[in-house]
């Protein structure tokens, strides 16, 4: 099955919702005026692009109609699609050996099971991958990892519960050193991201990660869950002033009804999505292509 | 603390309005244009903003507001009734039964073992037995996690390993009569709305178990799909009322706001942080003036009262108005202030207190003030003024502190000791507390 359909498969619910609002506007109206353009506007929100960003999506589209005395409203859906994509459109990512990973976000988002995704994709491209289990503070997290350390055959660096992740991280770099490791993919706990102390401590991780191993490329995924409303701008700005987010994983977008967000993260903050997650299975996650979502979401 | 971030977007808006003498309907309806963009970047739900809105729209150019004395703070005040309203008017309970069974369900990462937890270590703090059921047989290590943080709370966890979730319900129950436990927490294993094999999953060990109560607990965080979520868990399996978690980070919490509007079911606790003591019955109004940047004060006194033993209220009180209060009071106020939580989220319950939002409140400098204290001995905690430049010199040492960081603490105690005293002719019984020197 290719990446176009999984989307459109997996993410039936969101492309049903924001598809069916479209269509329903595009049906309802017989010309594009200013109603049409507000009533598409609604539906944009709803499908939690935000506020700004529908603003700016809609102004383009204002402009296109304008442009090229565009009447028929059937004709909207092709011209919106395409806003989407290049807003969402990215420089593709290469990931060169050595890659320190670093993974970061607020609570319950999905970090650990990503890692072990990401770890199983890596792995299936025929790369050596190290974990290191830097989550020290929740329950039991990493118990979690090394169950999936077992999955995927990768080495799991761990420490007791309650051990300073930054001395977690430096063992790992160092063991990822002598095991000639092509990428190291780091856990992190979950941190509310107006927590100072807490992005002190990932600053800290950060800083080792620098000293340590300063001729590795440097990757930090920041993953957000898809149901997340307009609060991901945030999570991302102030993640983003910690350490430098080079790319966002958007998890259980399965399940959500929406997947505007994405849109929205990538105006605002200029932050690409490398990778999807759109089911519980380990070949679930897929990396992002904002052209085939945008055909997947607009039907 | 949540909410922030609307709270400031609509004080500036009320803002506008307090400051003019007279409104005219324009006025109102380009305020109301405002309050309905900032509802919407706050992820509530657009059909419940629609409707607030209209409402709101209707009653505020009403005769009763524009002639009044003083329309701008009568438009506030409508607002915050009507957010009230909104957020479920009154506080809403846990029911109880003979045990009470409490099954929690939610989306992936809503924080649902965590907050067993925490709702164990609350209701044992009542006086219940509580007992923690694993039924999360599907994510790596959730139980063990479940087993973790029952230890911390000091309550019984009991699991089956990955058996069906209803044959280890039944098991459960088994012990529960056996050891007395009569608060049951059921932890469930995340699901999509939308699974729906996992939400038959759901219904099965539901019906088997005729819960109490079946609690949904939501990411405060989640967008214009906590509506839905909430609709479908409400209209496939049936709940009684909501938690909701993470509501210390800068979300705008419009989850809150709609879910309520749309099941029509109350918000029963919320989750405020990490620890396990980080949980609050929910309080619509309280949250309404939260919202509005009007400070939770009640809340806040609440902690206090809590944390601050009444029995050693009544000596302090004694004490202060006898001016003996001493640096082992300070060392014992200044303990239970952080078992009260940290000091941000404390000054965020204070009324602007979200203005202060820059202000960096120095957690250690706490740590460093007690070890100072530390550092002395009984008899110098009893009396301050025998610290003479020797003592001061061997302090500062002990504390690994300044001269100059004891002198100030003593000079910071002094008029603490005078400011309390003025506070006690009143009967202004503990305000005192909250005009401590850090």
């Amino acid at each position: 099955m290719g990446l176009f359909d999984k989307i459109k498969e997996r993410m039936g619910k969101t492309k049903e919702n924001i598809s069916s609002k479209i269509n329903n506007v595009i049906k309802s109206f017989r010309k594009v005026d200013e109603d049409f353009f507000e009533e598409l506007e609604e539906a944009l929100i709803l499908s939690d692009i935000g506020v700004v960003t529908t603003d700016k999506v809609v102004d383009k589209l204002r402009d296109y109609v304008k442009e090229n005395k565009i009447s028929d409203p059937g004709e909207i859906k092709q011209v919106l699609r395409d806003i989407l994509a290049e807003d969402m459109q990215a420089e593709p990512l290469a990931i060169t050996k050595p890659t320190v990973l670093l993974v970061v976000g607020v609570n319950g988002v999905g970090k650990t099971t990503t890692i072990g995704k990401l770890t199983a994709l890596y792995k299936s491209q025929g790369r050596e991958v190290m974990i290191a289990a830097a989550d020290t503070f929740r329950a039991a997290a990493s118990e979690q990892l090394s169950i999936w350390g077992e999955r995927t055959g990768a080495r799991v660096i761990k420490y007791a519960e309650g051990a300073d992740p930054a001395a977690v991280v430096y063992d790992a770099i160092d063991a990822a050193k002598h095991a000639g490791s092509d990428i190291l993919i780091i856990d992190t706990a979950g941190r509310l991201h107006n927590k100072k102390n807490l992005m002190g401590e990932l600053e800290k991780i950060d800083r080792v990660i620098d000293k340590a191993w300063p001729d590795a490329q440097r990757e930090t995924f920041l993953v957000v869950d898809a149901t997340t409303g307009q609060n991901a701008i945030s999570q991302t700005e102030l993640f983003n002033e910690s350490v430098k987010i080079t790319g966002i994983v958007l998890t259980k977008l399965d399940g959500t009804a929406k997947g505007g967000v994405v849109c929205a993260v990538k105006d605002i903050t200029g932050v690409p999505v490398r990778y999807i997650g759109l089911g519980e299975g380990v070949e679930d996650l897929q990396p992002f292509d904002a052209a085939d979502f945008a055909a997947a979401i607009i039907e | 603390m949540a909410f922030e971030g609307i709270s400031e977007k609509i004080q500036n808006i009320f803002h506008k309005l307090t400051s003019r003498g007279k409104l005219s309907e324009s006025d109102i309806k380009a305020a109301m244009r405002e309050v309905k963009l900032v509802l919407l970047e706050a992820d509530v739900n657009f059909i419940v903003v629609k409707k607030f809105i209209k409402e709101l729209s209707e009653e505020a150019v009403g005769e009763k507001v524009l002639e009044s004395l003083t329309p701008g703070q009568q438009v506030v005040k409508l607002v915050r009734d009507k957010l009230t309203e909104l957020l479920g008017g009154t506080q809403a309970e846990i029911k109880s039964g003979n045990p009470t069974v409490v099954l929690m369900m939610g989306l992936q990462g809503a924080g649902k073992t965590t907050f067993c937890a925490k709702l164990a270590g609350y209701y044992k703090k009542q006086g219940r037995k509580p007992l923690l059921v694993a039924c999360d047989i599907y994510r790596p290590a959730a139980i063990k996690q479940l087993h973790v943080v029952g230890e911390q709370a000091g309550v019984d966890v009991f699991d089956r390993g990955t058996e069906k979730p209803e044959k280890i319900y039944k098991e459960a129950m088994q012990y529960a009569v056996k050891n007395a436990c009569d608060f049951i927490i059921v932890d469930t294993a995340g699901r999509l709305h939308i699974d729906d094999e996992m939400i038959e999953e759901m219904k099965e060990l539901k019906a088997a178990a005729n819960p109490t109560e079946t609690l949904l607990v939501l990411d405060a965080m989640t967008g214009q799909d906590a509506v839905n979520a909430a609709t479908t868990f409400n209209d496939d399996i049936g709940i009684d009322g909501v938690v909701l978690t993470k509501i210390d980070g800068d979300t705008r919490g419009g989850a809150a706001m709609s879910v309520r509007a749309v099941t029509g079911k109350p918000i029963k606790f919320v989750g405020t942080g990490e620890k396990l003591a980080d949980i609050e019955p929910f309080y619509p109004d309280r949250m309404a003036s939260r919202i509005l940047g009007m400070g939770d004060v009640l809340s806040l006194i609440e902690k206090a009262e809590t944390a601050f033993e009444e029995k050693k209220a009544v000596e302090l009180q004694q004490k202060i108005s006898k001016d003996q209060l001493t640096l082992e009071d300070f060392l014992d106020q200044m303990e239970q202030l952080s078992d009260m939580g940290s000091m941000s989220d404390i000054l965020a319950m204070m009324p602007g207190g979200n203005k202060l939002k820059g202000m960096q409140v120095d957690e250690k400098q706490l740590g460093r003030t007690k070890a100072i204290v530390l550092s002395m001995t009984p008899e110098e905690r009893r009396t301050p003024q025998m610290i003479n430049g020797s003592r001061r010199k061997r302090i500062a040492a002990g504390s690994g502190s300044s001269i100059q960081d004891v002198n100030r603490l003593l000079n910071q105690f002094d008029q603490m000791k005078k400011m309390l005293k003025q506070f006690t002719g009143k009967g202004g019984k503990r305000k005192g507390m909250f005009k401590m020197p850090f």
